[in-house]
């Protein structure tokens, strides 16, 4: 039973979506986007009301992938939980296993080692890396572009899933955290490949933006779609590169200083517009200073152990009380709200998830344009339904 | 009646080709298998790594994946089921035309998979909709895929044309319609579907 | 290595309750304290005041909280207590022969039950001044009829939709709320999943190795299986 998408949201106010009328004679075309569509990442639906071609109405409805992480959580102890956390944004699933890691750390007050920061670092900017060329690989193939720039995207991405393969045993669920450290050491052969990895990159982003970045049908459909001030993605919580291509500056890893981000020197791109195509720079940019962050962290990763020896593994029992713990994730900011009992399970476990909240504002982005840049916004967003739903 | 194999090489080697219209009928639909483009969950991501281009899918014939259910011939389930997408998974399968066929990929769809203890989680593709090849695996490698595709082409291959094991599209009595799942206040309703699904019995 | 993590305020947490009690009279403010290592104290707030509490938060010029991250919906159920009172009770009582009236201490057990309720966290942090977090914490009357709260989503817009997903599966009814559907569970759906005493439905019916609480369902679908063959006997 679908519901109409008549619901009575005529509510004025300055961070409201904007009411727009239709100018033409006869009803509405409601159309229901999803959840079952080429088009969307993932089983998503997004209510429509078109007036021709223009958007008057747009309500997404969410959980058609909601597996209740959270309440499985509740019946789990902290360790278990550890590979559900890769299932969340199953493309970063190592971003996902450190905000997890950082929100007990934070709970119990876990020291990490030295050795196991910098190859959290490492294995985080890869993620991001991957993660944004393959988010810029969807939203052309959105656009038409037929799988060329996902091809390229998801040819580097292999790369990477070799190293992440290697290292940890799998190539997407990585499930290689821990409370206090890290699972696994990376040998020799493990930092040079990933050195390997990290000299190539710069030549693939060069080409990536030499295929797309001037191409005047990317920039066309682009430029001037979905625009986001600044002050309505503050207020909507909207976070990663999303608030940063509306002008913000806010990157969690310059702002709360966790891990060692502040031992190395990068740059945080910011957009002017608050369009598609300063999503879509915005991101590009962040690829490059990520090879600056690797390129730094592989030139500086000192000897030691990875996991402090004091951390206790088996009958990991916090005390009772709460912390929330967030990193920069390639999507935004990935929280994680703990509240502990002093059982082994937690008594309420709480995922941020940041392609939620950024979901906010797609009507507000959305109305007024036409149903084919619908796509293309929704795409610029960066969503993961297992994120979105959990 | 089939035919002796020393005999189809040395005519082959001639330039005369004996075969079966079984085997022709079923050379022809399982080399051109046109998968339709629906992934669910973390396990798409693997179906679209399969199709990139280091693992390619479409030297099997899987070369084109068609959005809409009307053109498409397979139907890889790949994530996990909801109870709240089922009706539409069982939706799709029904608008599908026949033969069609459905890979259950990765262990969500095969019965649920690390979410079985879920309040939203359908337990398995299978308790609705018939599925010709299982792949374990959480995500299963794009080699997995590969394997699971050429084990349903062998499938396919093995179909006869008449009697008792004759495909569905050829067996005007079968099932085409399978009943869609309403979604009640507080399960789907019917849990399953029996003809599709028996509920085996466990001797305690 | 450690980690700085949160950026703290300038302000601890009880000039923070101070600077709200100055700016809204009446507002009804209490420290929860934190016992982890983190440090993340809360503050909790009186639902009478909650908007105007809001709205300072976000528009003052020192605190700047303008960015709200995180909602979570927590559930408390009914606790029962047990705890042991000392009880004066006069006694008759022999004592060296003559009958007296004696005053004694007795321990009694007396059993109350204190009302659960359902919770709502805000994590709120500040873009402009780049600190946070600052935690807020409201509570309904009780779990079962009073369960309403003001809906924070006028001050805060990234409070929608995940206000929505508390109504859904904690049942949290957020007055002033634009748009309060259920967010992931179907419309149809009646309970509210995420309680800690809502109990799944039954679809477990082939199970091959069960343990725990799955072995306990499979048992009662085996007694109810058993019960009802021998009821259709019977009938016959």
């Amino acid at each position: 039973m679908t519901p109409s998408i008549a619901h009575p949201d005529r509510v004025e106010g300055w961070n409201r979506p904007p009411i727009i009328e239709p100018d033409g004679e006869g009803e509405l075309l409601e159309v229901a986007m999803g959840p079952h569509h080429p088009s969307t990442h993932g089983v998503f639906r997004m209510d429509v009301a078109l007036d021709g071609e223009r958007v008057i109405r747009l309500k997404p409805v969410f959980g058609y992938l909601h597996r209740n992480h959270e309440k499985i959580a509740e019946g789990t102890s902290y360790l278990a939980s550890m590979p559900y956390t890769d299932r969340l944004d199953y493309f970063c699933s190592l971003t996902n296993n450190w905000a997890y890691a950082l929100a007990v750390e934070k709970l119990v007050g876990q020291q990490v080692p030295e050795r196991a920061e910098y190859i959290r670092v490492i294995l985080a900017e890869l993620t991001r890396i991957q993660n944004h060329a393959s988010t810029i690989g969807f939203l052309t193939q959105e656009m038409g572009a037929s799988g060329t720039p996902l091809m390229y995207a998801f040819r580097e991405r292999e790369k990477i899933l070799d190293l992440f393969e290697q290292l940890t045993g799998s190539r997407m669920m990585c499930n290689y955290m821990r409370f206090g450290g890290c699972r696994v050491d990376m040998s020799a052969a493990h930092l040079d490949s990933a050195r390997k990895i990290v000299a190539g990159l710069p030549g693939f982003i060069d080409e990536f933006e030499a295929l797309l970045s001037t191409n005047e049908i990317l920039m066309a459909r682009c430029q001037g779609i979905g625009k986001l001030k600044p002050e309505l993605a503050i207020n909507a919580g909207v976070s990663g590169p999303m608030l940063r291509a509306s002008g913000v500056d806010y990157d969690i890893r310059k702002v709360d200083h966790y891990g060692i981000y502040d031992r190395f020197k990068f740059r945080v791109p910011l957009g002017d517009h608050g369009d598609v195509y300063d999503r879509y720079m915005v991101r590009v940019l962040e690829m490059r200073e990520s090879v600056t962050i690797l390129e730094q962290a592989l030139k500086d990763i000192p000897a030691g152990p990875i996991m402090d020896p004091k951390a206790k593994i088996r009958g990991f029992r916090p005390k009772p009380g709460e912390a929330y713990g967030r990193i920069e994730a390639p999507k935004g900011e990935l929280g994680f709200y703990l509240i502990s009992d002093g059982t082994p399970n937690p008594y309420r476990y709480r995922v941020r998830p940041p392609s939620l909240i950024n979901l906010t504002v797609l009507e507000d982005m959305c109305l007024g344009e036409s149903v084919a840049d619908v796509v293309v916004i929704f795409g610029s967003v960066d969503i993961v339904l297992g994120e979105v739903d959990r | 009646m089939a035919v002796d194999q020393q005999l189809k090489i040395e005519l082959g080697k001639q330039g005369v080709f004996v075969t079966t219209i079984e085997e022709l009928y079923n050379w022809g639909r399982k080399n051109s298998v046109w998968p339709m483009q629906f992934g669910l969950a973390c396990c798409a991501i693997e179906m679209i790594a399969t199709t990139m281009a280091r693992y390619d899918l479409a030297r099997f014939g899987a070369e084109v994946f068609r959005p809409s259910p009307r053109q498409a011939d397979l139907m890889i389930i790949s994530g996990t089921v909801t109870k709240k997408m089922a009706p539409q998974v069982v939706r799709l399968y029904n608008q599908m035309a026949e033969p069609r066929y459905v890979i259950a990929m990765g262990a969500c769809a095969i019965s649920g998979g690390p979410f079985k203890q879920g309040y939203n989680v359908l337990k398995g593709i299978d308790r609705y909709i018939p599925v010709d090849v299982h792949i374990p695996g959480c995500p299963p490698r794009p080699e997995a895929l590969i394997q699971a595709f050429m084990t349903l082409q062998k499938k396919i291959d093995g179909q006869p044309l008449t009697g008792e094991k004759r495909p569905r599209h050829l067996n005007p009595e079968a099932q085409g319609e399978f009943p869609v799942p309403e979604q009640g206040a507080h399960d789907l309703e019917p849990t399953s579907n029996s003809g599709v699904w028996p509920i085996p019995v466990i001797i305690r | 290595m450690a980690y700085t993590g949160d950026n703290p305020l300038m302000k601890t947490v009880e000039e923070i309750k101070a600077a709200i009690e100055a700016a809204v009279p009446g507002a009804g403010v209490d420290i929860i304290s934190n016992p982890s290592v983190s440090g993340q104290h809360s503050l909790l707030i009186a639902q009478s005041h909650a908007l105007q509490v809001a709205q300072f938060l976000r528009d003052d010029t020192e605190l700047a909280l303008d960015y709200l991250s995180n909602v979570t919906g927590v559930d408390y159920l009914d606790k029962e207590i047990s705890e042991k009172v000392k009880v004066t009770r006069t006694v008759t009582k022999t004592v060296d022969g003559v009958e007296q009236q004696v005053e004694e201490t007795v321990d009694e057990t007396r059993k109350r039950v204190e009302p659960g309720y359902l919770e709502t966290v805000y994590h709120l942090f500040s873009v402009a001044k780049k600190h946070g977090p600052v935690v807020l914490r409201m509570r309904t009357v009780n779990r079962t009829d009073q369960v309403e709260m003001p809906s924070l989503t006028p001050i805060w817009r990234g409070a929608e939709l995940q206000e929505r997903e508390v109504f859904d599966l904690y049942g949290v009814v957020f007055t002033g709320h634009p748009d309060l559907r259920r967010l992931l569970m179907w419309d149809e759906f009646k309970d509210h999943p995420m309680r800690k005493d809502y109990v799944e439905p039954d679809d477990f019916e082939y199970e091959p190795t069960p343990h725990d609480q799955v072995l306990e369902r499979a048992k009662q679908h085996a007694a109810s299986e058993s019960a009802s063959i021998q009821e259709g006997a019977e009938t016959r």
